[in-house]
């Protein structure tokens, strides 16, 4: 068998059946290779930056690892925004990189790079493959690295006479997928124990829920709702945790950090029991960190040893993976305080009666307007008119993407994603390309701003090509909106190079790419622009001209703590007319 | 307001020296990635010792000087345990309990006089004179870091030429034994 040959009995052994990539000098063995696996469907990409994030939305919304084929120099270059995106958000991907070959390593050959030394950071480990006989093992170990413990990505470089070396197959005994850690969470009963015990004393409890808890699988997400039934605690969750609870249910407070709720902030800051389920305490969402939730005891759920006590101390860890860790955790309170349910109501009411009234200022307002779109209008009515479907959604970075995240609610796990650690604009398209390819029959859209969604406009083309009815639905303001927001709010207004002139005309570009484009301008005809959207059964980019100037609310500036956000223009000490606008 | 996107660091802790023991396997690029760790996410290295300790399993012993906060030098552990070629990782604290040494080689080109005195300083701790000409010895010297700046502060004067260190290694006093895999 050659190299190239073996790659392939790799991923079909390994259940794979598609991959996004980009051919070039250093893999044309491989793509040689194609044609004899007709279970195996390419998606060609436009930007291999491109296949990555295709390969990520694949991940995400299917549970699968995404699998990325380009070739050596820029291709494995282009590859490293997404590997890195990859490694932040914890998404399982594989990498393969062609290289020059074994005898050119090293002489600055025509697209040579250092793959591996540049991809070792971003990655969560990476291969040279010098062997054509060691060739199946690593690339199953490579699977095994980024479904195991904590997903992440992982990059196998095979230079060009590897692929076309013979060499032995080795088929691994079973295909594992656990590595280092304890998958069952076994030995920490005692822990478990003092965490019930904080759980039964606590009068003022929250549940701060993360990505973790989508990554740990569909049963992950069906536990912590029967914990969330069970205690009648409130739960929070972060940007990538949306959607593992209801968004519309009333024990849940909403998003919480920077651009979180009033109520979920207010929550963790005053709670006396944190239970962190699959959540990193990253910046975005502690805030200033010396004040952050001051008086709780806090309890932290995770499968990365290394994410407990990083950024703030817990006074119980417990390191496994979430639906383990739950399903003792609620087989524990069920048997240590039967009816708890019932009988913890009344300690937790007064809690409730002070979410109440934090609740009641309705932080995600926003003043509308009848001749501009607001943006968060029209997030709204896209939820509104899509609520009925099983919709996936992806965003680019920026303002709409914490709008996307604000307004619109999911109740299913795997139908978000959006790029939360890294922050990479252009995410969105290309990653609605990889959700549509994994869910077919389903409604994708992507909920973009202009600016990050001409980062990656080109795959498009690859959206066309392969009749993937993606909807990119752009919140158009000519900004960089977030950036913008920030300038005004930092640095007295001067808009430094946030403005982008010379936009392309949407409508125009779309039906350049042979998809369709619309455009809405006015607030009372985007129902009825949405809803020819959604009557077409072909990528649609959807210009939604909306406000210029409106900045994202509710907002915990830089260096403030939970209980001291802003919550509107009110807060920066202006003046709203009355006139002509409606409190959503 | 503060004018940042992020928040300032405000906390101050105190600095702990630690020796951080790590068995890899033996394998390309696998010290690229013990040490592209430690600067990718701000961890001190104050020196660095490594070989291979068992030819059969390929696995080689990283010995780290390093320092940081307790939080700090628990994250480093923690980050090192995940890398895949790492098979075990040790936090060995700088006092008593740990056996510390370094090995210099010093090189002293000068005057017959003073390099019998160089030789008579190097005699308060074990050293070999691995070489010897009439302007010029080589000694070999092995000892606790701090003792080696200390000698070489004095050899200095005395026409120190060139000095070789390998950095500490570490191992602990009595019969526990890290690394058994």
């Amino acid at each position: 068998m050659t190299g190239a040959e073996i790659v392939f009995k790799v991923l079909e052994d390994r259940g794979v059946r598609h991959i996004f990539g980009y051919p070039g000098g250093a893999v044309l063995p491989i793509y040689d290779e194609l044609k004899n696996h007709k279970k195996i469907k390419h998606i060609l990409v436009r930007h291999e930056q491109g296949a990555g994030h295709a390969a990520e939305g694949y991940a995400r919304s299917s549970g699968k690892p995404g699998v990325l084929l380009v070739t050596s120099g820029p291709g494995a270059t282009n590859a490293v925004t997404a590997l890195t995106d990859a490694y932040m958000d914890s998404v399982p991907i594989v990498c393969i990189t062609g290289q020059v070959p074994t005898h050119l390593i090293g002489t600055d050959a025509f697209q040579e790079c250092d793959t591996t030394g540049i991809t070792r950071p971003c990655t969560k480990h990476n291969w040279l493959v010098k062997d054509v006989n060691k060739l199946s093992s690593i690339m199953h170990k490579a699977f095994e690295v980024a479904t195991s413990g904590r997903p992440g990505p992982v990059l196998i470089d095979i230079p060009k006479d590897v692929q076309f070396q013979k060499g032995k197959y080795i088929k691994p005994k079973e295909l594992k997928n656990n590595n280092k850690i304890n998958i069952q969470f076994n030995g920490q009963d005692k822990k478990i124990d003092e965490a019930v015990k904080l759980i039964e004393k606590s009068s003022k409890p929250i549940l701060y829920t993360g990505g973790g808890v989508i990554n740990s699988g569909p049963r992950a997400t069906e536990i912590l709702r029967e914990l969330v039934s069970l205690t009648g605690f409130p739960i929070t969750s972060t940007l990538q945790g949306l959607g593992a609870y209801p968004g519309n249910d009333p024990q849940f407070l909403g998003m919480l950090g920077m651009h979180g709720t009033y109520e979920a902030n207010n929550a963790m800051h005053d709670c006396d029991l944190m239970i962190n389920i699959g959540a990193r305490f990253d910046d975005r969402i502690t805030g200033k960190i010396d004040e952050f939730s001051p008086n709780s005891k806090k309890i932290h759920i995770d499968i990365d040893p290394s994410s407990i006590n990083k950024n703030v101390k817990v006074d119980i860890a417990l390191v496994g993976d979430v639906k383990f860790v739950l399903e003792k955790f609620v087989h524990a309170i069920k048997k240590k305080y039967p009816n708890f349910e019932n009988s913890n109501k009344q300690k937790i009411s007064a809690w409730w009666d002070q979410i109440g009234t934090w609740r009641k200022k309705n932080s995600l307002g926003y003043v509308n307007s009848k001749n501009v779109i607001k943006p968060q209008y029209a997030v709204q009515r896209l939820y509104e008119l899509t609520k009925a479907q099983d919709v996936f959604i992806t965003t680019e970075v920026g303002q709409h993407q914490m709008w996307a995240a604000q307004h619109y609610k999911f109740d299913k796990p795997n139908r978000w994603m959006t790029s939360g650690g890294l922050g990479t604009m252009g995410y969105g398209l290309p990653a609605a390309v990889g959700v549509q390819v994994a869910n077919p029959d389903k409604l994708v859209i992507d909920i973009a701003g202009e600016a990050s969604v001409l980062m990656t406009m080109q795959e498009m083309s690859t959206a066309v090509q392969y009749k993937l009815p993606i909807k990119i639905f752009i919140l158009n303001n000519e900004y960089m909106g977030m950036v913008r927001q920030w300038q005004e709010l930092l640095h007295e207004k001067n808009y430094s190079e946030s403005y982008t002139a010379a936009l392309p005309d949407f409508v125009k570009l779309a039906e350049a790419y042979g998809c369709v484009g619309i455009r809405a301008n006015k607030p009372d005809e985007l129902d009825g622009k949405i809803a020819e959207m959604l009557s077409v059964n072909r990528p649609v980019i959807f210009d939604c001209v909306v406000d210029k100037v409106e900045n994202c609310y509710p907002m915990i500036p830089s260096g403030k703590a939970h209980n001291q956000m802003l919550l509107g223009e009110q807060d920066e000490g202006q003046e709203i007319s009355d006139e002509g606008k409606v409190l959503v | 307001m503060v004018k940042s996107a992020y928040s300032f660091a405000t906390k101050k802790e105190k600095i702990e020296q630690h020796i951080i023991v790590v068995w890899v396997d033996n394998e390309s690029g696998v010290l690229a990635r013990v040490v592209g760790l430690f600067s990718g996410r701000g961890y001190n290295i104050d020196s660095l010792a490594v070989a291979e300790v068992d030819k059969k399993k390929n696995i080689s012993r990283i010995t780290i000087a390093t320092s940081g906060t307790p939080q700090v030098l628990q994250q480093i552990k923690l980050q090192l345990g995940k890398l895949v070629p790492v098979h075990q990782v040790a936090n060995f604290s700088r006092d008593k309990k740990t056996l510390m040494r370094e090995m210099a080689l010093l090189k002293i080109v000068s005057t017959k006089q003073k390099l019998e005195k160089a030789k008579k300083l190097c005699k308060k701790y074990k050293y070999t004179l691995l070489d010897k000409t009439e302007k010029s010895f080589v000694f070999e010297v092995s000892a606790l870091k701090k003792e080696i700046d200390i000698l070489i502060k004095k050899l200095e004067p005395l026409g120190l030429a060139s000095a070789s260190r390998t950095g500490v290694v570490a191992m602990t006093k009595g019969f526990e034994v890290y690394g058994k895999n």
